[in-house]
């Protein structure tokens, strides 16, 4: 069953990057490119999907269990920290360098584009290495487990 | 300057099924739909938690298959060619998402809707450097 609610979700979420354009790196970077040509439409994807997301939120918090586990499992980090600023930081300069983040860049991968194929080779090789990497972890970052 | 491809009923409408797509699985399963965490989390899996993850992922490009068969190829799609770009970039995204703990869903979507201060300052920190990034790179050294 969660399996099949997963499956489902991941599917309308793939649907609703090709409906926004998200998953088209050129219209990304059209968003970022804020002294070219701007083209504010992930602006509109990013306000439709958190207000559909927090007046759900709203909802769900309020029934306290979800429908298939024990609990809403919610990341337990709250700090504002070193690790996550870096990351975002080396994040967001991957994203304007391509054009995609993971969600986009795994919603292309039947296209049968070579470029596509390297970049989330790539994606995983970096995951890969950060899960490796050998100081400390602050709490909340995922380790191998 | 708008661009001439701005879209913005398309973006809210896809976005609105982005946003679906995450409340469904938190209210299903009680998860955050993190695309880089539960990608990130497969690569390292722990027990009875894989599963759900690797049907999420499948979900992606089936989803935006689906949704290109039944409407068309709505925004296009074009990427770069060259492969050190390429690399970089997926390097970046895939290291920078899981040191920072998420990406454009996990705190863009998911940790903005429920208030997470820590996820507003992910977001604008991300958003800044991808900002900068295609200044420099379109406007500076003038490749793009």
């Amino acid at each position: 069953m969660r399996e099949l609610a997963a499956g489902l979700a991941g599917l309308v979420f793939g649907a609703g990057l090709l409906v926004s354009g998200m998953t088209n790196p050129d219209k990304v970077l059209g968003f970022l490119d804020l002294a070219g040509g701007w083209d504010p439409t992930l602006a509109f994807v990013m306000g439709g999907a958190l207000g559909v997301n927090a007046l759900a939120w709203a909802f769900m918090r309020r029934r306290g269990r979800p429908l298939l586990a024990a609990e809403f499992a919610l990341p337990a980090a709250s700090a504002i920290d070193a690790p996550l600023l870096a990351g975002s930081a080396l994040f967001g300069v991957g994203w304007g360098l391509v054009g995609l983040c993971p969600g986009p860049a795994l919603a292309g991968l039947l296209r049968g584009d070579a470029a596509i194929y390297l970049f989330v080779v790539a994606l995983l090789a970096g995951t890969w290495l950060a899960q490796r990497r050998p100081y400390p972890l602050p709490a909340g970052v995922p380790s191998k487990r | 300057m708008i661009a001439e491809s701005f879209t913005p009923w398309l973006g809210l409408a896809g976005g609105a099924l982005i946003g679906l797509a995450a409340a469904g699985l938190m209210l299903a399963n009680g998860r955050v739909a993190g695309v880089s965490g539960i990608l990130g989390r497969s690569l390292a899996p722990t027990r009875g938690e894989l599963a759900w993850r690797l049907a999420f992922l499948a979900g992606l490009p089936l989803g935006a298959t689906l949704a290109k068969a039944l409407f068309g190829d709505l925004n296009g799609f074009a990427i770069t060619g060259r492969a050190p770009l390429l690399v970089a970039g997926g390097l970046l995204v895939g290291f920078g998402t899981s040191l920072g703990n998420g990406c454009t869903s996990g705190h863009g979507v998911c940790g903005l809707a429920r208030g997470s201060k820590r996820s507003l300052a992910a977001t604008l920190a991300f958003m800044a450097a991808g900002f900068a990034t295609v200044f420099v790179a379109r406007h500076v050294l003038g490749g793009g």
